[in-house]
């Protein structure tokens, strides 16, 4: 019910834009996490489209998810200039301390993990990302572990 | 004891901990009782040496990097305040060599201004550009334009004056701006230091393409992975409409102009002009058959001026300074400078706004300093994900556009990706295969299903099984000429070069 209010007031503020399905499907994933299916009749119906033509847009983009995150989101980036550098070495690691794969949550819903194909600081790589703001450059497996602790330390 | 501090508000800077720097000196100097004022720059580019500060003094900005959180206490002890000799210093900010034998046009307040500040725009040159194109037609603007031989700095180089002289020809009753900044290309970012470093200029910039052609309403299209560009660009937006360089008086002309930032979803082929026209639209991001061109029939059908960040951002100079001093740099018919950007396995990485016509090597080596690990640079890939590895024996390749074309090569948007002896250049070609299929936006055939073909090829030559490497020339063939768009008929670049320049790394799997 609570999703479905928030939904409704950013139709209500972004739904008369030119091409206003992406900017509400922002808003809708920074208020909520993620694009809830029962959100993808309202989106229509404000915009005129099919459901069809929602789903499509949102299950397109790798940035949005129709699922709930874990409380964090890392972001490892897998492009060639963190290659250069041992990002590979750096997603197994990953993949291992967090024990799931790319694009999944670890079993105590504490991290999301995905694939990003570059953050734009390839100068300085491997780089990560935490949650929509938080960046780390030159990350080995030791200062990732020492990240993830502080991570699930806190409330 | 009073001071003022350069600490970057860059986000690769705030990725090595530039925050921390500036909590620091908040914090001692508080202790201390010194009287400190803290600006937020953008970065100069110079990132092996980030999180780097400087401070002002009667002899100019002296730099201290890179700094750590810890070593505030020991600087300040230093005189830091009067730029005292420390372990940390750089001497003065202009006179590292790195910065000195640059020319930046593009990106020249960047690192030097607080990015936000109207003061400082206005100080360092700003709205010259805008002032001088509202007191000329929209036909001597595009001739400027044409005549500085600027070409599209996004990577497919077309010339920019010709782009908008369609635009401006076209007739009707609404036309836009777009701005491509959707910078996906890994080894790139000099799109990002500009919107987070001088989002006014890029705003300037696209003002004037507005008056040039007609048009009164643009948008900015960002990639969601810069989130502090867009909050950058947002801020910039509501101080230049409050300052009238935006908005229904451009300059108290009567001139409209509204501009409007747009965050991508993570598509890297929305990076291709009509994909990101489709996405602006609110749909998929895919890609259109062209013709009609975006300049007859773009955004919403409209004519559309679509340019990338710093090809608008290279327009308030040339409308400043002239067309002829643009012009006078450069080599060939690539005119004027173009930001390099070096990274991966590179000891000194950063960005090099230069004119075209140095080498490869010069900025490998003489820049760069060679591989961050010690070792051998065995290949570098220039231009991004669809651009070509190039080994050592192309290093004295010069940097243009027609010089890089000659090798089967692209510059591309200018990243530089280094990569030492460890590299295996078969798992080089695997990837681009695999990117192409990740990215794919799935409307043409040889891209959509010839990229997932592609690795399918490379892991069986991985394995041994013969005939693989004429298999993979003829899908490259099919991919190059039969692709709608860049991402299928250049994703054969990467994966051709390193079977031709490489070849030793895929015929070992054959023996």
């Amino acid at each position: 019910m609570e999703n479905l209010s928030t939904i409704e007031r950013i139709l209500a503020a972004k739904q008369s834009l030119p091409g206003a399905l992406l900017p509400i499907l922002h808003d809708i994933q920074d208020a909520l996490g993620y694009i809830p299916p029962d959100a993808v009749p309202s989106i229509a119906g404000a915009l005129n489209l099919s459901r069809a033509e929602v789903h499509g847009v949102i299950t397109y983009y790798h940035y949005f998810r129709q699922t709930p995150p874990g409380r964090h989101v890392v972001r490892v980036c897998r492009a060639e200039a963190c290659q250069s550098v041992g990002c590979e070495a750096l997603a197994t690691h990953v993949q291992s301390a967090l024990a799931c794969e790319f694009h999944a949550t670890s079993a105590d819903g504490d991290v999301t993990l995905e694939a990003v194909y570059c953050l734009g600081h390839c100068a300085v790589g491997p780089n990560i990302q935490i949650d929509e703001t938080t960046l780390h450059a030159r990350m080995t497996p030791e200062k990732f572990d020492r990240l993830l602790a502080e991570l699930r330390s806190k409330p | 004891m009073s001071a003022t501090f350069y600490i970057p508000c860059d986000s690769t800077a705030l990725a090595l901990g530039a925050d921390a720097v500036a909590r620091s000196i908040v914090a001692e100097s508080a202790q201390r009782q010194l009287d400190v004022t803290i600006v937020r720059n953008g970065s100069r580019g110079l990132f092996w040496l980030e999180p780097m500060i400087e401070v002002a003094t009667p002899g100019g900005r002296i730099a201290y990097g890179p700094v750590a959180a810890t070593d505030i206490p020991s600087l300040l002890d230093a005189g830091l305040l009067t730029g005292g000799a420390h372990a940390l210093c750089l001497g003065p900010v202009e006179d590292i060599p790195y910065l000195k034998r640059q020319q930046r046009i593009s990106l020249r307040r960047v690192g030097v201004t607080d990015p936000l500040s109207v003061e400082d725009y206005l100080a360092h040159g700003g709205t010259l550009g805008l002032r001088r194109a509202l007191d000329m037609t929209a036909a001597e603007i595009v001739k400027e334009v044409t005549d500085s031989g600027l070409r599209g700095r996004g990577g497919a180089a077309f010339p920019t004056g010709i782009k908008w002289n369609t635009v401006l020809n076209a007739s009707a009753p609404q036309k836009y701006i777009v701005c491509n900044a959707d910078e996906g290309d890994s080894g790139t970012f000099s799109d990002r230091m500009l919107m987070e470093g001088d989002p006014f200029q890029l705003i300037e910039g696209m003002a004037i393409a507005a008056l040039a052609v007609g048009a009164t309403q643009g948008y900015i299209y960002v990639r969601s992975e810069y989130p502090y560009a867009i909050a950058a660009l947002n801020a910039a937006v509501v101080k230049a409409t409050q300052n009238g360089w935006l908005g229904d008086s451009l300059l108290g002309t009567g001139k409209r102009f509204h501009l409007e930032v747009r965050k991508a979803a993570g598509a890297y082929v929305c990076g291709e002009e009509t994909a990101l026209l489709e996405s602006l639209e609110g749909r998929r991001g895919i890609v259109r058959a062209k013709p009609p061109l975006p300049a007859i029939s773009g955004l919403f059908g409209q004519p559309t001026v679509i340019n990338n960040v710093i090809t608008f951002a290279s327009v308030p100079d040339i409308l400043a300074h002239g067309a002829a001093a643009y012009q006078s740099f450069g080599n060939g018919r690539s005119r004027g400078t173009l930001p390099f950007q070096l990274t991966g396995n590179i000891k000194q990485g950063g960005l090099v706004e230069v004119p075209f016509g140095l080498t490869l090597r010069e900025l490998l080596y003489d820049f760069g300093g060679g591989s961050l690990s010690g070792r051998p640079l065995r290949a570098v890939q220039v231009g991004g994900p669809l651009g070509a590895y190039m080994p050592e024996s192309q290093f004295d390749t010069v940097l243009d556009y027609e010089a890089f074309a000659a090798v089967n090569a692209v510059l591309g948007h200018g990243g530089i990706v280094a990569f030492d002896d460890t590299v295996d250049m078969l798992k080089q070609a695997r990837y681009a295969m695999e990117f192409c299929a990740i990215e794919s936006c799935g409307k043409c055939t040889p891209c959509r299903i010839g990229s997932t073909r592609g690795v399918e090829v490379i892991d069986r030559l991985k394995a041994g099984r013969p005939g693989q490497i004429e298999l993979l020339r003829d899908l490259c063939d099919t991919l190059q000429n039969g692709s709608l768009c860049a991402m299928g008929s250049m994703t054969p670049y990467p994966v051709l070069s390193a079977l031709n320049h490489f070849p030793e790394d895929f015929s070992r799997r054959q023996t």
